[in-house]
């Protein structure tokens, strides 16, 4: 397999950027799944993952966001933060969602957070 | 006024610890992506996922030679709430084809606000069955264009073919207090249903 060129954003292929796989090493990213780099240096990255923990040192995040920001796709982006989670890079900060996970209070706060901007 | 919470920053209040989402839906051009933005605190983010083979097979491309991949755009915005629950709202396609947007879209999903045009009510069957088939719960918002006709509630309801106790408010997407009734509306359904159901 040929290395990507670095430098050359946009014209690589998303699956030379995840070094062929379509899916993350781990099913814990949700679009919303918040994501922040715990500050443990790396060492060598390739430059999209680069780029992806550049922007995660700055704060909180979510997936979405990364992926918005970044201008990568989701899926993409998701195979990136997988790698930079299994490497002690990140750390995800909200719970995987399950099916349903509506608690009352949740909804109740989220109704009291819409009415305080009225 | 906004809230205190409310900022410009990009990232997150170090507080924060649980993200939430509502989809904001229905067919093209109803105001989905205006919705987003008038209540977004940040500028609303696009993220684009390219379609290949698996949604090629349920797409329409027939007569369209090499067409193999389609691209979908996915329109979001945050609201902060309080200082350890943020609110995403993603505008999202109704296309069915998109069907690994949709599990993606839905997955954790607290529930969905249709948005529909007056003009064009029958558009907006399509995404409501797909919010049944994934068995997201929503409410509809009649998004108030200005050359739109103006309809009785009862016979929008009869239009849309709405259940009883689903939500059917108007709301202008271009007003950032019409728009979070809006979502309040759907809100306290989920409430509401969330409480009818037996523990």
């Amino acid at each position: 397999m040929t290395a990507p060129r670095p430098g050359r954003r946009g014209l690589v292929r998303p699956y030379v950027i995840t070094e062929g796989r379509a899916h993350p090493t781990r099913d814990t990213f949700d679009l919303v799944t918040l994501v922040i780099a715990t500050g443990a240096e790396p060492g060598a990255l390739s430059p999209e993952k680069d780029r992806v923990l550049r922007l995660c040192r700055g704060g909180a995040l979510s997936v979405a966001e990364v992926a918005g920001h970044l201008g990568i796709p989701v899926s993409v982006t998701k195979v990136l933060l997988g790698d930079l989670a299994d490497d002690g890079l990140i750390l995800t900060r909200s719970p995987v969602p399950s099916a349903r996970p509506t608690e009352p209070r949740i909804l109740q706060e989220v109704l009291d957070g819409l009415r305080a901007r009225l | 006024m906004g809230s205190a919470l409310a900022c410009d920053d990009v990232y997150l209040p170090a507080t924060v610890s649980t993200a939430v989402k509502l989809l904001v839906v229905g067919h093209f051009a109803v105001g989905k992506t205006t919705f987003v933005g008038t209540l977004s605190e940040i500028r609303p983010l696009r993220t684009e996922e390219t379609m290949t083979q698996a949604g090629a097979l349920t797409d329409d491309l027939r007569g369209v030679p090499d067409k193999t991949t389609t691209t979908v755009a996915l329109d979001f915005g945050r609201l902060t709430l309080n200082d350890h629950l943020v609110l995403y709202l993603f505008g999202a396609p109704g296309q069915q084809r998109f069907t690994r947007l949709w599990e993606d879209m839905t997955r954790g999903a607290l529930g969905a606000l249709v948005l529909a045009d007056t003009r064009r009510l029958e558009h907006s069957f399509d995404v409501m069955g797909l919010l049944e088939e994934y068995g997201l719960p929503y409410a509809v918002a009649v998004n108030r264009f200005d050359d739109a006709p103006e309809f009785a509630e009862e016979e929008l309801r009869e239009a849309l073919d709405l259940l009883p106790e689903t939500p059917l408010v108007t709301c202008d997407a271009r007003d950032p207090r019409s728009s979070t009734e809006a979502l309040i509306s759907l809100v306290q359904y989920l409430s509401a249903r969330e409480g009818q159901e037996p523990a």
